[in-house]
């Protein structure tokens, strides 16, 4: 649980919005959603439309695709943006793995979102790039 | 020699208790009763209503009734039409609210809501014990212990529907300066006075609206810019009935609407100070106000249920809950009612379910289902349908079931294929579908996108695998004729209509 300033603390703490200072910051918790979700609840479905972009704050979750564990995501990760940014279903599922808390920007809304916070899109497009950056080390 | 209490429910043992009763609660108890399941209904309130009691301030509701619909007054499908009626099984129980509207306004007064929520408890002969304040829990073994104004309730379940009703205001320095919400004097009171009005919602913009005549100046702030439910295409946003404030500001007439976190408010001689610092790139300013009211919401009054394991999240600390409303932490809690928005569903498009009496109303009798079967062996039937038949009664109902269209993208109608062949499952949350497992089946809703275009979606599960068919939509929301959504339908269940 967490009062809007505990959470503009917390996302302070976070890669994503460490450039912003705390009135922008402020904004952009009073437009977060947040969510809770026990072990085990999928939180992003393979094949699903009308999905969002989601950070975590709490907990881990587990990347999934045809119920095979790919990846293990801890706080401060995001996921979700692939899908709304290519207008496509998420090629996989995201699921608790624990309990669970997360802030959620609708996909409709997130154009928006990024457009207001540039700082938030240049942080997620490094996060983008590190993980190109990884995709291709593995590749070689 | 003492008075006797005739009121029911006495403190003691019962399987179940439910707190509360609000729309929530008595509907919850309604459907319970109407499934033999045994249970006390306990309320700190003296009468039917919850928070219809007091609010909204300025007695209009958001929610229509249309007394003259396209389908006949009483008919399952008019509970599309009827956001405000308590759903009943006899025709005397149903579409209760137009019989009290005074024909100025589709949206029923404050009155008029809490009337009707009267006339269903009386006509229903629902027993409740008023008067009666849960004051702290706690465990014995399995067993909970409720303690009330009254005595203790022992019960091994308990649902509460205490709705989201705990004025908030959140820290800032000079928050002793702040009214919130609920202390709004009359309005006649407010004359000639300048309104500071923290919160940018509905609430905000209700004071607003209501204070345009009186007030002489308005300020509005909050982080977040103002969206409006008719560029959200949902009820997400400022509804329609409160967007006078803005056109004002547009006019120049008094009303100021900014995007500022509130940093402090400050008695300066006769008048209060508050200043703000901008969230979008604006100056940061220090306003004088007469008056400053805190719009910001209420929190879910859950007493020591978190102390107790009741998981919480968000800013109206709502308890998470599972697809059923069950605390996603503590099992054996039930929600019902507004709080029922810990339980968001699939969120596509960002649409959570509603919390709102339209669509809660829905999800009380599928709780006191789940109920009855998980925790009372009372199993409700599942009518066999023809194969033939399964697409036909999905498109039907993609069109009429007022669950669907009330709760869109939250609640659906499930048909499963068992080795005798195809079932009516009922109206289920549709990420208990989506996420449960089960026999092979399919389960249909409705879903908004962003440009506000309505269409059935359904979900097919074969071999615990679900995949989406999103259908297209109609013009006239008419999808039971719909040769595209027949075709489409059939295919994604084709093997299984047999």
């Amino acid at each position: 649980m967490a009062g809007t300033e505990e959470l503009i603390d917390e996302l302070s703490d976070l890669a994503l919005f460490a450039d912003l200072a705390r009135p922008e910051l402020a904004g952009v918790a009073h437009t977060l959603e947040e969510e809770w979700y026990a072990d085990g609840q999928r939180i992003l479905r393979e094949g699903f439309s009308g999905t969002g972009f989601y950070i975590l704050l709490e907990g881990e979750v587990a990347v999934r695709i045809e119920g095979q564990e790919r990846a293990r995501l801890r706080r401060g990760a995001f996921f979700g943006e692939a899908a709304i940014l290519l207008g496509e279903p998420p090629g996989a599922d995201v699921v608790a793995a624990g309990r669970v808390r997360v802030v959620h920007v609708a996909g409709p809304a997130l154009h928006e979102f990024l457009m207001r916070h540039p700082n938030v899109m240049f942080r997620m497009l490094q996060e983008q790039t590190r993980r190109l950056r990884s995709a291709n080390r593995w590749a070689r | 020699m003492g008075e006797v209490d005739a009121r029911p429910f006495p403190p003691g043992d019962y399987p179940l208790v439910v707190v509360g009763s609000g729309p929530g609660g008595i509907q919850v108890s309604y459907s319970l009763r109407r499934l033999g399941v045994e249970h006390a209904l306990i309320s700190a309130d003296d009468a039917p209503g919850g928070m219809f009691r007091r609010f909204p301030f300025f007695q209009r509701l958001l929610s229509w009734t249309k007394p003259y619909a396209p389908v006949p007054r009483g008919s399952r499908a008019y509970e599309r039409y009827d956001w405000n009626s308590l759903i009943g099984e006899e025709p005397s129980h149903r579409a209760i609210q137009p019989e009290f509207m005074d024909g100025t306004s589709e949206f029923p007064s404050r009155p008029e809501m809490e009337a009707q929520l009267a006339e269903f408890v009386r006509r229903a002969a629902l027993p409740i014990r008023y008067g009666c304040l849960w004051e702290a829990t706690r465990r014995d073994g399995d067993r909970f212990v409720l303690e009330t104004s009254d005595g203790e309730y022992r019960c091994g379940l308990v649902v509460f529907a205490v709705g989201v009703a705990e004025p908030f205001t959140p820290e800032m320095p000079g928050r002793e300066l702040v009214a919130h919400y609920v202390d709004t004097r009359d309005p006649e009171t407010y004359a000639g006075r300048r309104l500071f009005i923290v919160g940018k919602q509905n609430s905000g913009f209700e004071l607003a609206s209501g204070l345009l005549h009186w007030a002489s100046r308005i300020v509005l702030a909050s982080p977040r810019p103002a969206k409006l439910s008719v560029e959200t295409n949902s009820l997400a946003g400022i509804r329609a009935r409160y967007v006078q404030p803005i056109e004002d500001r547009f006019m120049g007439g008094g009303v100021y609407i900014l995007n500022a976190s509130i940093e402090g408010v400050e008695r300066a001689g006769d008048v209060l100070r508050v200043r703000t610092r901008a969230t979008d790139g604006g100056m940061d300013l220090a306003i004088e106000a007469d008056e400053v009211i805190a719009a910001t919401g209420f929190v879910a009054p859950l007493r020591d249920l978190p102390a107790l394991g009741v998981a919480t999240f968000g800013p109206s600390r709502l308890p998470a809950q599972t697809p059923y409303w069950e605390s996603a932490s503590l099992a054996g809690i039930y929600f019902a009612g507004t709080i029922n928005m810990g339980s968001p569903g699939l969120k596509k498009n960002g649409v959570a379910g509603t919390g709102a009496v339209h669509g809660t109303r829905f999800n009380a009798r599928i709780l006191a289902r789940e109920i009855a079967e998980r925790h009372f062996g009372v199993v409700a039937p599942r009518p066999a349908l023809a194969p033939r038949d399964v697409v036909g009664y999905l498109l039907e109902e993609a069109t009429d079931a007022p669950e669907l269209w009330n709760q869109k993208g939250y609640l659906a109608r499930a048909v499963l294929f068992g080795a005798d062949g195809p079932y009516d499952e009922g109206i289920v949350p549709l990420q208990a579908f989506v996420d449960g497992s089960g026999p092979d089946g399919v389960a249909i809703g409705l879903e908004g996108d962003s440009e506000g275009v309505i269409r059935p979606a359904a979900y097919v599960r074969r071999k615990g695998a679900v995949s989406e068919v999103m259908l297209d939509p109609d013009p006239l929301n008419e999808f039971r004729g719909s040769s595209d959504g027949r075709a489409r339908l059939t295919a994604a269940l084709e093997g299984l209509l047999r």
